[in-house]
């Protein structure tokens, strides 16, 4: 024993000194993380100057050709509008989210006659062009949805006018 | 004759032989609790950030959903962290001059991201991936609890390979309906455990043995 412990004793320093072998940090690129190989250090790239990403096709068609209007495109333009819309132009569409009672400049009622004139196409450009001190919304919601926040838009412009012997059984439960 | 031993030492002489039994066992149990205490999972820690932004403040006090900052969460491994762009979509209007959002205007300006120090992170040889959890029905509050009172972010679970098991092995107690998944109050209601075993039928979720398997997290 007396002769190997002076071996082991290196070895164990060795095994001290050695870097983190756990693997919990690997030789990769995280997820916008940081990137030393890259001019600009972030790994998150831009294309390159005249590329076409997967699938702009579709994406245009979806732009410019409105889908079906049904149950599940309204569920789903509801479920968009509430958690993209909702802080600025409000549940009900009347411009006063929680973000405008803070202070942010109202925008403009979906109840007054020019936007219920408008046509679904001007929500859907909207959301993709912006407009005045609106940004554009374009990065967070998909074309599909937009023309499903359009069609709920209408929905809501619907609730707001609508008189009774217009929603069917409506007249028999009201006082 | 002087005595050499009083009549306490048996005594003294078991405790001492029964602790140098005992140390070592003690001695890794501490290791085990500590290994897995809060300390060593970094639970509960908060992370100095460039903007003190609030979660508190934005979405208990506004109630701006999840979506609108972490975009992919429904759709991609990585739940997304907002650009500068969304912080301006408000703040090119509001609280347009507070010293606090001058780094948020400065990235803006200059086309630089701004850098967040990561709250919650696995090792690199652990796969997660948020879109299968959203799209079963987990809801962000299992795992990040209540996100809407932090000032400033924390993790709130262990993220312990034990942690991922429990609910591996049995998730029903946490399966939600979609529309509840990003309702931070979310509570179980009382029929939980028949809702639960539908919802993993309908959804037609794993066994518990292959959500166990390896190649499941370490891929
Ligand atoms: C951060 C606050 C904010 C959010 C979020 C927001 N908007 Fe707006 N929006 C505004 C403001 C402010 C205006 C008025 C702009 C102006 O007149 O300069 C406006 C105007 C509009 C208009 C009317 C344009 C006109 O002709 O008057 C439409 C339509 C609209 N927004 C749709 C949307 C939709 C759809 C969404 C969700 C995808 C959305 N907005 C999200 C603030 C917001
Ligand atoms: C107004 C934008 C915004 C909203 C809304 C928002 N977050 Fe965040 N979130 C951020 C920013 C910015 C960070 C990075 C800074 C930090 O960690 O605090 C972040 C960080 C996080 C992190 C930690 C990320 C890490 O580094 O590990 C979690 C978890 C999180 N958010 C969950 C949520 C949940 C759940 C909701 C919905 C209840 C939500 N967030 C709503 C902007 C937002
Ligand atoms: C949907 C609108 C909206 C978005 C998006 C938004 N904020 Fe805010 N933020 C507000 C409002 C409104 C206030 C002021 C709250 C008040 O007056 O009570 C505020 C306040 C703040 C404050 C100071 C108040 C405090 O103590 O929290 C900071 C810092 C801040 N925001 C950072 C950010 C950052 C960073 C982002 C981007 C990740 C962001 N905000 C995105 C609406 C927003
Ligand atoms: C099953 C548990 C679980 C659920 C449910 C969950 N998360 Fe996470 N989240 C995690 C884990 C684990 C990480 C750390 C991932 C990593 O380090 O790679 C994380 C990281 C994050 C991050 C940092 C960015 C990233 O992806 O690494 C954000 C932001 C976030 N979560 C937001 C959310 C939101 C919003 C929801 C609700 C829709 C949610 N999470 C639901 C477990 C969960
Ligand atoms: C609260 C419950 C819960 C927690 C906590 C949880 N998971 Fe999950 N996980 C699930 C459910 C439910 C599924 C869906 C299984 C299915 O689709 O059959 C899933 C699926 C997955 C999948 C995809 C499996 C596949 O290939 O289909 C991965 C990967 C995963 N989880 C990793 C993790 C990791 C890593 C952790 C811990 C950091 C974790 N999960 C924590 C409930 C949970
Ligand atoms: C549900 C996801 C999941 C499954 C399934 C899983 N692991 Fe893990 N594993 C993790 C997570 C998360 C960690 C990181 C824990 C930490 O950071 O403390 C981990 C860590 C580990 C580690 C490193 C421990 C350490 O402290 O360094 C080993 C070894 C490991 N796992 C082996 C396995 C084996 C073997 C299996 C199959 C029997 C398995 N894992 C199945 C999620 C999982």
């Amino acid at each position: 024993m007396r002769r190997v412990l002076p071996l082991l004793l290196p070895l164990l320093a060795a095994l001290a000194a050695c870097e983190d072998q756990s693997m919990r940090v690997q030789n990769r690129y995280e997820v916008y993380g940081k990137a030393p190989l890259f001019p600009d250090h972030a790994e998150a790239r831009r294309p390159p100057e005249g590329t076409v990403a997967v699938g702009a096709l579709a994406r245009e068609t979806a732009l410019r050709e409105p889908p079906p209007v049904d149950a599940a495109l309204l569920e789903r333009g509801r479920q968009r509008y509430d958690a993209i819309c909702t802080p600025c132009h409000g549940y009900t569409g009347h411009g006063d989210g929680m973000v405008v009672q803070r202070g942010f400049p109202a925008p403009p009622s979906y109840h007054e006659d020019r936007l219920r004139a408008a046509p679904a196409a001007y929500f859907v450009d909207v959301i993709t062009r912006g407009y005045g001190v609106m940004y554009v919304y374009a990065n967070r919601v998909e074309p599909r949805d937009r023309w499903a926040i359009a069609a709920y838009i209408r929905a809501l412009q619907l609730s707001q006018g609508a008189r009774v012997a217009e929603a069917p059984d409506l007249a028999e439960k009201l006082p | 004759m002087v005595q050499i031993f009083h009549p306490g030492a048996d005594t003294v002489a078991r405790v001492i032989l029964a602790s140098i039994g005992a140390a070592p066992v003690l001695a890794v149990g501490l290791a085990y609790t500590l290994w897995r205490s809060p300390y060593a999972t970094a639970q509960d820690v908060t992370r100095e950030q460039p903007v003190p932004f609030s979660h508190e403040h934005h979405v208990g006090g506004l109630g701006i959903d999840c979506r609108y900052c972490h975009t992919s969460v429904e759709k991609a491994a990585f739940a997304g962290i907002p650009p500068t762009e969304t912080c301006m979509s408000c703040h090119s209007q509001e609280w347009t001059n507070a010293p606090m959002l001058a780094p948020v205007r400065q990235s803006l300006a200059e086309g630089r991201p701004l850098i967040w120090n990561r709250v919650h992170n696995l090792p690199a040889y652990v796969y997660f991936n948020h879109a299968v959890h959203v799209a079963k029905g987990l809801g962000c509050s299992t795992c990040h609890g209540p996100v809407q009172t932090m000032k400033l972010m924390r993790q709130s679970a262990p993220l312990t390979m034990g942690w991922c098991l429990d609910c591996h092995r049995d998730p029903a107690p946490n399966l939600r309906p979609h529309e509840a998944v990003f309702d931070m109050t979310w509570k179980p209601p009382a029929d939980q455990a028949v809702i639960g075993a539908r919802f993993m039928e309908e959804r037609s979720i794993k066994s518990p043995e292959r959500l166990s398997e390896c190649s499941i997290c370490h891929r």
